[in-house]
């Protein structure tokens, strides 16, 4: 039989704030434990949560940005669970009216093409605290710092078919949380989380099939192949005549499957109600209608307008669109030198990307920022120095030695176009080879590729390529 | 309304709290009576009447979004038990 696979998204995006959701504890990573926890975070009684302005409209910004609706009155609710890193027993949450809900998002398919996902919705809450079961005498640790954390809890509809769309989309929300700068996206440090929720269905099937909900999911890597593995378990299992059960699963990266996390006895019943600490938030049409007006340019908009303006490949686009600060880097330096967006494009995505790779950089790190990368650009493109020698330039430049204009006259980089100048050393680079001048006139043309080699190497590089060619090709033809 | 000695024991467990055995039909009136009144009150007719998340006619005041609060730890942790490196230690959770 032939199977289709449903998967559903759950992502957790950490707000970027500087203090919490409830509280004015500071939200800082890596602080020492439980430093950052307040009497509201510690669920101490008599306190009373008081919401952050600023988690509200980055909600708001998320919203606009995925065509959701914002509703005009949400309400917090209580979800009610006991474990020892949730003090309160219960997760300050939203249920039957979350803040955004009803949109959607397109992405691109492997196979090309684009498809649009819905966005359920995506409502705010707290996070719990952290658990720590290394030994501590046979006892948990709890760091509490965690807790209180603002989310937004962005849920997708059931509207992903394969583990390569399902990552497809991950990415695409990836890219937007951090364009609106309402989060870091920093998966290694949990501020970026997913739980997918998937069945199988014979292919034709219209109902849903019974879900189970994989958690623990904090690397691309890990989704694309955890996903791939319940999906074969979910096969197999129902091919061998068995039963799918709905449950909470967890992937365990180190031996690659899936397991079992809570009994079914032990099945979520967390008795939301909405919380009385907290009144309904209500939302105007003028403060959406501000945000609205201050949202960036989008990522897709964006990219649709480098193929447009400046002729890019849709791939390059994508790349160059893949974060809001490229995007800027690489509009910055096709400003400064118009008509060559095709070279800093190259230049951006090859020989920058990887020197920021090698050391770990950001753009924004960049020690050639996009003023000084379009020179080097320029002079490739005005014929200056050709490609190759602008590599050498480039890493002069990334070690602090000058803008490529200085460093180009410092070393005498500029390009050999004196046409009498090369002309002397082509009939010397082939005097000194008879037998391979010979092989070449009678008929061996692949030899050109050696002939403007000894040129290029004569000239430490600096002569033209098609102009060498061109001398060559006059003297053995 | 009625409950079940089980449905009983289901809400104790999910509010973690502990009932003897000779305790669980006597809470099952209790709460019965409770569900009854809610019955009552389920009788009403609210057609057209929104559904009232506060009692209080207002609304969610918001905070600026600045820390406010200090490091008291040292002080928070006198109320527990058992912390060490500055965490809270608690019997030992395993999923």
């Amino acid at each position: 039989m032939s199977w289709e696979t449903v998967i559903g998204l759950e992502i957790h995006a950490q707000l970027s704030t500087r203090s919490k959701i409830f509280s004015g504890s500071a939200t800082t990573y890596g602080a020492e434990p439980n430093t950052q926890a307040s009497l509201v975070d510690l669920g101490y009684p008599g306190v009373l949560p008081v919401l952050n302005a600023e988690v509200v409209s980055m909600a708001i910004r998320f919203g606009l940005a995925t065509d959701c609706n914002i509703a005009p009155r949400s309400v917090f609710a209580r979800k009610n669970y006991f474990y020892p890193d949730l003090p309160k027993g219960y997760q300050i949450s939203q249920y039957e009216l979350p803040i955004v809900h009803g949109g959607s998002l397109d992405i691109d398919l492997p196979e090309g093409g684009r498809k649009r996902i819905g966005i359920t919705r995506a409502h705010l809450e707290e996070d719990a605290g952290k658990s720590l079961h290394e030994d501590f005498h046979g006892m948990t640790g709890i760091d509490l710092n965690r807790a209180g954390t603002p989310l937004l809890e962005i849920v997708s509809e059931p509207d992903l078919r394969s583990p390569e769309e399902a990552v497809a989309y991950l990415r695409r929300i990836h890219q937007l949380v951090r364009w609106l700068g309402i989060c870091d996206g920093n998966m290694q440090e949990g501020s970026f989380r997913c739980d997918a929720n998937i069945s199988i269905r014979p292919r034709g099937e219209t109902r849903l099939g019974t879900r189970t909900e994989l958690k623990n999911l904090n690397s691309f890597r890990f989704i694309d192949r955890a996903i791939r593995h319940e999906v074969e378990r979910q096969i197999e299992l129902v091919e061998d005549g068995g039963k799918v059960v709905q449950e909470t699963r967890l992937y365990d990266p180190e031996r690659d499957i899936t397991r079992p996390m809570r009994s079914k006895e032990e099945a979520n019943d967390y008795r939301y109600f909405p919380d009385p600490d907290l009144l309904p938030v209500l939302i105007e049409t003028a403060t959406i209608e501000a945000i609205r007006a201050s949202l960036p340019e989008l990522p897709t908009a964006r990219r649709e307008r480098f193929v447009r303006e400046y002729g890019l490949s849709e791939y390059d686009a994508g790349v160059l669109t893949s974060s809001r600060e490229l995007a800027d880097y690489f509009e910055a330096a096709v400003e400064a030198v118009p008509g060559a967006a095709k070279l800093v494009a190259n230049w951006t995505m090859g020989e920058l990307t990887a020197v920021l790779k090698r050391e770990g950089l950001d753009i924004t790190d960049s020690r050639v920022d996009a003023r000084a990368l379009a020179g080097l650009v320029a002079r490739i493109h005005d014929e200056t120095i050709s490609g190759k020698i602008a590599k050498e330039v480039f890493e002069a430049m990334w070690a602090g030695a000058g803008d490529a204009d200085s460093v180009i006259e410092a070393r005498g980089l500029k390009q050999i176009t004196d046409t009498g100048a090369l002309e002397a050393i082509v009939a010397e680079v082939v005097a000194d080879h008879p037998e391979q001048a010979a092989e070449y006139r009678a008929g061996k043309h692949k030899l050109m590729g050696f002939f403007v080699g000894q040129v290029m190497k004569r000239t430490q590089g600096k002569a033209n390529p098609g102009q060498v060619n061109g001398l060559i090709k006059a003297v053995l033809e | 309304m009625s409950l079940t000695n089980d449905q009983v024991r289901a809400i104790a467990r999910l509010a973690r709290l502990s009932l003897d055995e000779g305790e669980v039909a006597e809470v099952a009136d209790k709460l019965a009576n409770i569900l009854g009144m809610v019955g009552q009150l389920q009788a009403t007719d609210t057609t057209g009447v929104a559904a009232m998340a506060h009692p209080l006619d207002a609304v969610q005041r918001l905070r600026a979004d600045e820390v406010s609060e200090t490091d008291h730890r040292e002080h928070y942790q006198r109320n527990a038990p058992l912390t060490e490196d500055g965490l809270y230690l608690v019997p030992r959770v395993v999923e």
